[in-house]
Parts: structure tokens; sequence; C-alpha cells
């Protein structure tokens, strides 16, 4: 568990990030936190022939709130965020998601972009990007786009990153009033890949429920609130062509969508209750 | 767990018993542990890494090391050719025409099996070198299942084993017959338990030296014993005993039987020294760990028994069928026949069928693990006695008092020969419940299963056997294989107590602990002894078989240090006392006998002003050897080798006293089962132990609580799983899951001793038990909550949830889909079609030319035509962050053009390996565009099976949809961005 020979470069500015992703033929891959890439390294999974360190890079490094949106640097740790005081007040999701992240020793070093990046479809936080229809803030030398999460995430831990593009932040809409937010994980210990995961956002116009660890990447749908919400999670639950692995067969995951998916979508409902009655008081 | 710390208020003597703080935490706590991977190693030490197999079942064609060996910083490659022609093979622990090698000679039998060893100047450096090593397999069937091994025609792992059997014994004992004939019931079990490991946080660690001019090995290793061991290993590296020196170092990070299984690998890396003509070093990773170090036994068993009205059990029929792996190493199967003495557990049963069969299967070798052997076999007797319960309408509870042995019985023979040391299990029983507040959890379900919620109450009666004989694996010989053989019998254990001039102790046994605190008990054993404090005492454990006492039966294991070491230690520390006391008796003018040894002094008690201080009474021997009494010799040392009588060989009726004591232990448990997720969350739970007179109570609840943990783990989370295939599917921690603090509750744990009378101190072990009784206590209760007769290892909520949600419903009509391949059959099956600006006849005229082939296999390069119909190429394949390079072939066959063809292509690479084959029709759509079609099925496995296994399928399904898009691009030329849109629709499809 030793890696293969890399070249290690630490980056001062964006720009030099993006030169050395240009330069480096798709050879290069950006490091951030490490949590998935060094043990990928170690494992000899991934060999790329340069590290190009970004945790220096001081643009990268904040939360941007603009009043509808955080956006969120590529160096933000996950444990910053999660420790940041307003958090749970501008986006709750987040807040409820991050505790679910791996461990506190994980969430020390990984970065929110960082599991972006990995599109583990298990992970939270590519979850919560579906759920709320964040954004992915992409560079590269040649231009800059913003995709949306379902486009982002093309496959089990593939994107549409281009390899010269640099994640440079996501952005999630902040909370809305009349808007209510529910999460669930279910895994085998805490801290483990979600077996499923459950992120719902209720507002008055509409019930959406997004679920990962199930298909190749997070899925999100929208969701009636009458009495045809079981038959949607049904059909919801066969949508997501769940497979068996060896921690939970293809028939537990579509059972776990139609008993889990409606508390949590419930849970979302009386959240946005909640919080309606807060509001007006 | 609290820890009774109340050294400082003891004046004297009476250490044992109570809970002073451990000596080993202060370094260890402060990171000062010295383990082997702390230690300075000799100038010039090489550095060793290990190239395993991927293939469950292949076997090795060729294996190409010149480029390795070209590479800088790299000594010396070895490989099964250089092991054999410097070693023998592993002896194996049944007569049979058999070899068991360190490493694969010319076939590889499991996935992680050693087949190259590089050595260079660092880790990194070998494993590049490893990367450089060519081998050639050609994949057999493999035979994962022992049941499967046992089936006609299923594939043969050794020659010498015929139908995979290693060994197939029958035993009686009593009259089964008659008991079944006339017992009214006939109640039974079948049981399939999993493996599991007891994975310690250090991984195995060894530095190996050859000296050419001496022909001798000296090797340092965490290895853990029996030192029986020393023997196998010297034997295979062709030296006498007395040319290798095992040593071992301060610390070691946990084993709990695990580290007894570095042997081969210390025979790997002598040689592997030898070769070098430097020092090696190896330290297993945690990848090789999980592959490559060692399991406990699966065992498939059906357990039979007649029972009388009342739930009385009569006999006995246990039907075993262990498997141990690949091979069978040292001291396998001696997981089966360590429990021998006590198949009929905490039970008075006199009638007992036993047929007992060991095979081989294409997975990891089996060894010792804490439990060994116990948790298979309290697995079916704890459940049987939970069914019978059910079948006849009976507490479960009432069954195990009706069969209990009874107390005026000790001590007890067991049917089988084990001699039951002493034991009140009904008084014991009793307080358990009282205790551990029976009554309350009885409550509890009531008011649960009131407001319509799942709760099961759980029980398990199990005896702890310690201290192994010896002897006890010969039992899987017959008598007269044994007569010739000659007795093999005892538990051996050593101290020295040592006096030096200034009269300070120092003690020294062959126990090897792992982390358990061996030193602190021994300094208090001998301060009692000499009337001093523990912290006069300095005791060393690290074991060095050239300088120090051992014998075979050194080690750590079998639960013996409380009850064999630490009675030793006891031992020399009195007969030195006893020397001394005759020194001190002429000093004093008093007599021998009478003198007593408290608060660092010696003296008379008619008299205790008249002292002499024990430091100057002790450091006499060596100032004044000439004024010693004649029959005191000298008084500076004792070695103890003391054994305990009762260990004798397996007698001609294979009877075996497999071990000197036997703990009791009674567990019950509430859990909870959650209707929807199946999540089980246990609510209370009560674990009673007899395990004889009690050292020290923080280390005992220590050992129980680890033992629980590690039995939670066995019970909810671990299983080192194997696809049918072979491949490995468990090879990290992200998937084999070990419980953490969180998953751990606090168990209660009560008391009842009744001292061994075989034992110097009264101590049995106590190290292993609940790793016997929880499993099955936890499996009883979620049995319970449920109303399932049968229940499967590990308590996974996924497998729960058929019985909890029973038949699922259709899918709506509409989302209606073929079955999908699972990970657990390893096998992909896809299909996918597309329309594609091309005739057919052009597309047919691409398939047959390499340079276009070179653009449609993703990432190839250097494709090569071998004919018209076969070509060769490098390829690089990289899904998501996973990029490999890989050797692909690519065929073509059952031509029919240009309507179909079949494709076959494998890859071998680093990370894994692909086979698959597809076939590809098609079918003119006007003038100038093909309807394209195909499925495939394929199988992908090696290292990407077992750390990404998640990853692989998908993977696999993305490459496969690669070629074919590429293809499509190809065929049309000139509107990538159709294809562009095509890709999703393949992706979607395939």
């Amino acid at each position: 568990m030793k890696p293969a020979r890399f070249a290690y470069q630490r980056a001062a500015t964006t720009e030099h990030v993006l030169e050395a992703l240009h330069r480096s033929g798709g050879e290069a891959r950006v490091i951030a936190g490490g949590q998935s890439l060094v043990p990928m390294l170690n494992m000899r999974l991934a060999r790329p022939a340069l590290l190009v360190d970004i945790m220096h890079v001081a643009a990268l490094s904040h939360v941007d709130d603009d009043g509808a949106r955080l956006i969120i640097g590529a160096g933000v740790r996950q444990r910053d965020l999660e420790m940041r005081h307003d958090t749970a007040a501008r986006q709750p999701l987040l807040a409820m998601a991050l505790p679910w992240l791996g461990h506190v020793q994980t969430r020390s070093r990984g970065t929110v972009c960082g599991s972006i990046a990995h599109a583990d479809p298990s992970a939270e936080l590519p979850l919560v990007l579906t759920a709320l229809r964040g954004e992915v803030h992409l560079r590269s030398r040649r231009r800059a786009r913003r995709l949306p999460a379902e486009a982002f995430f093309t496959g089990m831990m593939v994107t549409a990153r281009a390899e010269d593009e640099l994640i440079e932040a996501v952005s999630v809409p902040a909370v809305r009033p009349g808007t209510g937010y529910a999460f669930r994980e279910i895994s085998r210990r805490h801290g483990d890949f979600a077996i499923a995961a459950f992120a719902a956002v209720a507002d008055e116009k509409e019930l959406r429920l997004a679920i990962g660890g199930v298909a190749e990447t997070p899925k999100a749908r929208v969701l009636p609130t009458d009495q045809g919400l079981d038959d949607a999670l049904d059909t919801f639950a066969w949508n997501l062509e769940a497979r068996d692995d060896l921690h939970a067969s293809a028939r537990y995951r579509r059972e776990l969508v139609r008993r889990i998916g409606r508390e949590v979508v419930l849970a979302a409902i009386r959240d946005r209750e909640a919080r309606a009655l807060k509001e007006a008081t | 767990m609290t820890l009774d710390v109340h050294a400082q208020t003891v004046g004297e003597g009476g250490w044992v018993g109570i809970s002073i703080p451990r000596v080993e935490d202060a370094a260890l706590l402060a990171g000062r542990g010295r383990f082997i991977d702390d230690l300075g190693m000799p100038p010039g030490t090489l550095h060793a890494a290990i190239l395993r197999s991927p293939h469950a079942h292949a076997t090795i064609e060729s294996i190409r090391t010149d480029a390795a060996r070209a590479m800088p910083g790299v000594a010396a490659i070895l490989t099964g050719t250089e092991l054999r022609a410097l070693t023998t093979s592993l002896v194996v622990g049944v007569k049979a025409p058999v070899e068991c090698w360190p490493m694969a000679i010319d076939r590889v039998r499991y996935v992680g099996e050693p087949v190259a060893v590089a050595v260079a100047t660092d880790r990194y450096l070998a494993e590049d070198a490893l990367d450089a090593i060519e081998v050639s397999y050609a994949p057999l069937p493999a035979v994962v299942a022992p049941l499967d091994a046992l089936r006609d025609g299923a594939p043969l792992l050794h020659e010498g084993f015929p139908g995979n059997i290693a060994s197939d014994r029958s035993f009686s004992y009593g009259d089964p017959d008659g008991a079944f004939a006339s017992a009214p019931h006939r109640i039974g079990v079948d049981v399939d338990y999993p493996r599991n490991a007891c994975t310690p946080i250090e991984t195995y660690g060894v530095v190996a030296e050859y000296d050419p001019a001496l022909d001798a090995y000296d090797v340092l290793a965490n290895f853990q014993g029996p030192f029986s061991i020393h023997a196998v290993i010297a034997r295979a590296l062709r030296v006498p005993g007395n040319r290798l020196r095992l040593r071992t170092p301060p610390d070691s990070g946990g084993s709990f039987g695990v580290k007894q299984g570095i042997f081969p690998y210390i025979v790997l890396i002598a040689v592997a020294a030898r070769l070098a003509g430097r020092p090696v070093k190896w330290i297993e990773d945690r990848m090789e760990h999980l592959a490559g170090a060692v399991s406990a036994t699966n065992r498939v068993t059906r357990l039979q028994a007649a029972v009388a009205e009342d739930g009385r059990i009569l006999a006995l029929d246990w039907d075993q069928i262990e498997d141990c792996g690949a091979h069978l190493r040292a001291p396998e199967p001696a997981t089966l026949y360590r429990m021998h003495g006590n198949m009929t557990g905490a039970y008075a049963i006199r009638n007992l069928r036993i047929r007992n069969r060991v095979v081989v299967t294409n997975k990891l070798p089996t060894g010792l693990n804490r439990g060994f052997g116990g948790p298979q076999i309290y697995f079916p007797l704890e459940r049987l006695i939970s069914r019978i319960a059910a079948t006849l309408g009976l507490d479960p509870l009432a069954v195990v008092r009706r069969n209990l042995v009874p107390a005026d019985a000790f001590p007890y023979r067991t049917a089988t020969g084990a001699l039951l040391d002493s034991g009140d299990y009904r008084a014991a029983l009793d307080v358990a419940l009282r205790d551990g507040d029976h009554e309350s959890l009885l409550a509890r379900r009531a008011a649960a299963r009131v407001e319509g919620r799942l709760y099961g109450i759980g029980y398990a009666a199990v005896v702890e056997p310690s201290v192994s004989n010896m002897g006890y694996i010969t039992t899987v010989l017959t008598a007269a294989e044994r007569r010739r053989a000659g007795p093999k019998n005892g538990a051996q254990a050593t101290a020295t107590i040592t006096l030096d001039p200034v009269g300070s102790v120092s003690v020294h046994v062959a126990s090897v602990p792992q982390g358990q605190g061996h030193r602190t008990v021994l300094s208090q054993v001998v301060a009692d002894v000499f009337g001093l404090r523990p912290s006069d005492i300095r005791v060393v454990t690290e074991l060095d078989t050239a300088k120090d006492a051992w014998s075979i039966a050194s080690g750590n294991y079998a639960s013996r240090f409380a009850p064999a070491v630490a009675g030793a230690a006891q031992i020399a520390a009195t007969r030195l006392r006893e020397r001394l006391a005759r020194i001190a008796a002429a000093q004093l003018n008093a007599r021998a006998d009478e003198l007593v040894f408290s608060a660092g002094k010696v003296f008379s008690p008619g008299n205790p002003g008249n002292a002499i201080p024990f430091t100057r009474l002790a450091a006499t021997g060596h100032w004044a050897p000439a004024t010693l009494p004649e029959e005191v010799e000298q008084s500076l040392r004792e070695t103890v080798f003391w054994t305990p009588p009762q260990l004798d060989a397996p007698n001609d009726a294979d009877e075996v006293n497999s071990s000197l004591c036997h703990g009791f232990i009674f567990d019950f448990c509430g859990v909870e089962v959650d209707r929807d997720t199946g999540e089980i969350r246990l609510d209370r739970y009560v674990t009673m132990h007899d395990c004889g007179r009690i050292l020290h109570p923080g280390m005992v609840a220590g050992q129980i609580t680890g033992g629980f943990a590690h039995a939670l783990g066995a019970a909810l989370l671990e299983e080192q799983s194997y696809a049918p295939d072979g491949s490995l599917l468990t090879g990290t921690l992200a998937d084999y899951l070990i419980p953490t603090a969180r998953e751990v509750p606090e168990p209660v744990i009560l008391h009842y001793e009744t001292p061994s009378p075989f034992t110097p101190l009264g101590a049995k072990g106590v190290g292993e038990g609940n790793t016997m009784s929880t499993p099955v206590c936890i499996a009883n209760a979620v049995a319970d909550a449920l109303g399932l007769a049968d229940i499967r290892l590990p308590l996974l909520p996924s497998r729960l949830s058929e019985a909890l949600h029973g038949a699922e419903p259709q899918p709506p009509h509409h989302e209606a889909r073929p079955p999908q391949a699972t990970q657990g059959e390893r096998t992909l099956f896809g299909r996918g079609r597309a329309s594609v600006d091309a005739t057919p006849e052009q597309l047919w005229a691409m398939l047959l030319d390499p340079a276009l082939l070179a653009r449609v296999v993703p990432g190839a390069d250097n494709v090569r035509r071998e004919s018209d119909t076969r070509f060769r190429a490098e390829v690089t394949l990289g899904i998501g962050p996973v990029r490999g390079r890989y050797r692909a072939e690519i065929a073509l066959s059952d031509l029919d053009p240009p309507r179909a063809v079949t494709l076959s292509g494998s890859v071998d690479g680093a990370l894994g390996f692909g086979r698959g084959r597809g076939r590809l029709r098609l079918v003119p759509v006007g003038q100038a565009r093909t309807e394209l079609t195909y499925d495939y099925e394929a199988a992908v496995g090696g290292k990407i099976a077992s750390i990404g296994g998640r990853l692989l399928d998908g993977a696999a399904r993305v490459v496969i949809g690669q070629f074919f898009e590429s293809l499509a691009v190809q065929a049309s030329g000139r509107r990538p961005s159709l294809w562009r849109r095509l890709l999703r629709l393949f992706r979607r499809r395939a």
C-alpha cells in the first residue's frame, strides 16, 4: 500500500492550478483533503503523474453567501462547514447531512468539493447537492461553466468534469421561507457508505425527494403529496434499478425507498410546517 | 466497566485479586510502545513486498521477472522455483500426500496467495517491482462453499485430498443409536456458520536474517505462539531448531490467535533474506492482512438431538463439515478438535455420535482466532436448546436447567473425555437471572409486544475451555495412527524468577502477550509471594528462543495465561522464597517454614523486630554464596516447567481431555428489531462468568468486554465474503465491517467464582468465552423477536427484510425489467442497440482492421494482429479515478459476415482481470444505415473486486459501453455529436 511515484505541486493561485491541469494532459489530479484520493493512491488504483495541492489557494478557501446561494469554495473542509455558525440557519439540509459524512477525523481533512469530485453514489454531499438543485462551478483555462448536479454526476464515480477542469466551488440555494427539509441515512455502521440515504425538500410548490446509495448517481423525483405518494415511491424504488451487494439486497433497498422514503418526505413536510410557524411568530 | 484502583491503600500482600493500574499502560498511552515496526533494524536491511494471486484457482503458466530484477534498488525476486529449492513443504496436520507451501509453486488456490516476493531498498521500490512482474495464469474453476466442495465433479484442490476431503472421522460415545431409537422427539438444526477473523490493529511483521557461515536464521516476528510452530518453521527452512533463533518484540498490537498464522510468512521472508544476502523486513499492510493473513473456519453443521418429553437431551448427533480454506496449515484441523472434549457444552449428555469432515476450498487458509472452535459448536448447540423449547412448548430456561451438569458431579467427566474442573452452573444461572434483572427484561418484552414492536430475548449457556492439551489435535488421527506417531499431550508453562546483586526481582515468562497485561498480573502474583509491592517486580515477556526457557506449549493462546503461566510464576517464586527462607532461618535463628515475607522484610512472627530486609537477603546469593546453607545450592534464579497431570493423550476410545480448565458462561439479552429497516438494537446484555479465581478484576472485565465486542462483530457485522468464483469481496475495512466503540454497548458483567482445583492460583481462562456465547445469544433473541426457526449470521438487516416484509409486490407493469445480475454472481449481463450511419459491410470491415480496432477498444494502443480473427493490445482503462494498464486479447468467432459476429475479450493487469463475450448483430436499415444490437456477459475479478466491488460492475458496464460507442463513432466517421448523445442511450440500456 505505497503509491506509485508522482510529482507534487503546491499551487498558490487558481491560475496555477488551471495551468497545471492544462499542461498535464489528463495526468494530473487535484488533491484537497485527500480522504478519497490518498487511499486510492496507496492502493495504486489511481496513478496520476502529478498532484496539484489546492489547499494553499486563498481564493478557494471560503464560503460566500450572496443572499440567494451559499457558494462553497474548493478548499473548504467539511468540518469547517459543519462548525460554521450559520450553516444550519442558511441551509438546514446541509447541516442535517454533514454529521453523517464519514467520521469527525475524515471530515476534518476532507473537503466539500472533494466529495463532489469523487462522486461516490453513496456519499451524502452529492445527494444534498442533487436534492437542493445545486450547481458545480467548473473552471479551466478555456472556460468557466456551471452544471446542475444532475448533469454533473454521470455515473458511479464518473462526472462531467473535463480533465483540465477544476471544481472551483459548489453552490446551493439558501434556505427559502416556507420550505422544509429532512435527511436520513441507513448504513450498517455510523460513517459507512450509505445503503440508502434520503434528502427531502418540501415547499409550497413541490415535494422533492433525492436518494443516494441505490442507483449509480443520486436521483431526485418530485412526488405527489396526496394518496398517490406510496405508488410514486414504489415506482421510484423500481426506477432506481438497485443492485445486490455485500451489505444489502436490491430488494431491501427498494423496501427502504418505500418505507424510509415515506418517513423522510413526511418529516420534510412537518419541518416546513414547523418553520412556517416559527416564521409567523 | 469500572476499574477499582485502590492499590495505594493496600499495605502489604493481597495484590492478587485487585485492579492495580497496568504497568504496560504508561508506555502505550504515551505512544512509547515498542512494536516491531518501531524497532531499529540492522544496517542494510531491505524491504519486501509480496505479489498475490488475483485468482481463486489457476495454474501458473509462467512468471517473468527480468524487468523487475532490472529495476533500480531491487535486490532479489523470489518465486516458487527458488522457494522450492531452498525449503521443504510445511507439515500438514493429517496423514496425506499433500504439500503446503508458504507461496504458490505452480498453482494458486486462493485470492491473495503469495506468488512472488520483491526485495528492494525500500517498500515503494519493492511495490514498483511487483508491478513489473508478469504472471501468466490459466484460470481453473473454483469451489467456495464446503458443500459444493463435496459434490461429485467439484474442482479438486489437491490430488492428495480426494473429493476435497482432508479428513473424515466418525466417533460414538455411550449408546446414541439406542437413545435415538427410544426417544419421543428428534429435534435438529442446520447451521451454516460464516467465516470471520479477529483483525488485530497491528498486522504481521517479520525481520529475518540469514548467516551463511552458520547456516542459521535469525528472525524477529510478532508471532504469538504456540512455539510448536518453531519446529514447523525450522523443518521448512531445513535447519535444526538451534539454527533458528526466533525472537518477539516487546509489544504486539493484538493477536487474538491471528498472529499464530504469521509462520508461513516467516519462512518466506527468511528465504528472501537468504536470497538477498541481507536482512529483510516485511510489514504486512491491511489489504494483505484481509486477503492473506488467516481466518476462522466456516462450518456447515447438522445437529440432531434425541429429546425426552420434559426437554431432557438423551443423545446428540453431530455432523460437522469444517472448511479450512485452500491449505491445511498447522495446527489445523485443530479448530474442529479443540472442543472435542466438550461437545456436550454445559450439559450432562451421555450419548453422542460425531462425524467430522474437513474440506478444502478456494479460500484463505484458516488458523487460530479467539474462540477457536467454540463459536462453531455453540451456535448449533444453543440454537438447538432454543428449538427444543419452541418445539415442545417449554421455557428455554427450563430446557437449559434440565440439562445442566449438576453441581455435585464436579469434577465431571464428559462423554467425550473432558474433565470439567469445577462449577455450580445452576447457581450461577440463578444469580445471573436475579442480578441481571431477568424479570424486567420479560416485562419489557411483554410491553413492547403489546405495542406491536418486535422484541425478543435470547439465552446461551456455554463451557469455556482454556489451557489446551497439546495432544487434542491428535484426535483427528485414528488410535492406530496415534500409536505409531507416539503420544502428544500436556500444556507446559515456564517461568523464571531472577534475583540480582541489589536484591531486586525480575520475572521472565514465555507467554508472549499481545496487549493483555501479563506483566501487571505477574508483578502482583510474585509481589504476594515475596511480600513486596508490584512496582518492585520487573517483568520481561519478550521471548528469544536462543536464550530463554520455553517449550512447544509456550505462547499466548487458549486463554492459558492466568491458569497456567501465572501459576508457573507463582510456583517459581515460591521455590525461590523457600531457598531464601533457609538462608534467613540461619541468620534469624528461626525455622524456615515459619518465616514471614512481608512489607519488604523477612522475619519470624514471634520476633518481628528482628527482621532482614528482603533486598539484602535476596542479594546474598551473589555476594556471599559460600555462606549459603548447603541444601540451598544457589538463590539467584529459579526456572519452573509446569504441566498439569490431567492432560493425557487421547485414549483408544477417542476420549480426550482437550483442555485443563472449563469456565462457565450464562448470557441473556433483549433485542428490538426495527420493523421498517430490520436494524437490531441490543437493549440489554447480561453475561455471567465463572472463570475461577479472578486475579485482576479490571483485566477480566477488559477480556470479557473485548470478547463481547468481537462476538458482536460476528453476530451483526463481520463476514469474510467470497463470490462464487472465489473473488474476495471484503478486501478493505470498508467492506469487512468490524464494530467500533459506537456499535458496542456495555454488557452487564457478573461473576460466580468456583476456583479450579487443577491450577496453582485457582484461575481459569476468560479471554474467549463471549465469542462462543454471544453470537448465538443474540441470534436466539432475534429469532425470538421475529419468530424465526432458521437464522444465519451475520444478522444483516437486509437478510431479515425477507422475514419482516414478506413477499415483495411485483413492480408496476411499465417498470418491469429483466433480472439484473447480482454482484455476488460476479457476472454481468447487458444488451444494447444503436443505429449507425454506415452499411453492415463498412462496419464489418472495421472489425477486422487492427488500426480501426485500436480506435474502438477504449484506451488501446499497440494493437497487434495475431491472426485474421485474433488481436492483442495494451490498453489503459480508466473509470473515474481508477486507472490501470492491462494486456488485452480480442478474438472474433462464429463469423457470419456481414450479419453477426461473436467478440470475445479478456484483459489482465495489476488491478484485476475481466473476460467477456458478446454477440453483435448488424441489420441493414434502408440504404446506408445499420441497426446494431449486442448482448454480452462479462466476469470481472482480482484486486479491484476485493476493494472496489461497488465500482467494478459499473466500471465494466462503462467500458463495454465505450467499446460499442466508439465502434459506432468510428463507423459513422462524421457525426460525433450524434454519438455523444447515443452514449447516454448506451449507458442507460447497457
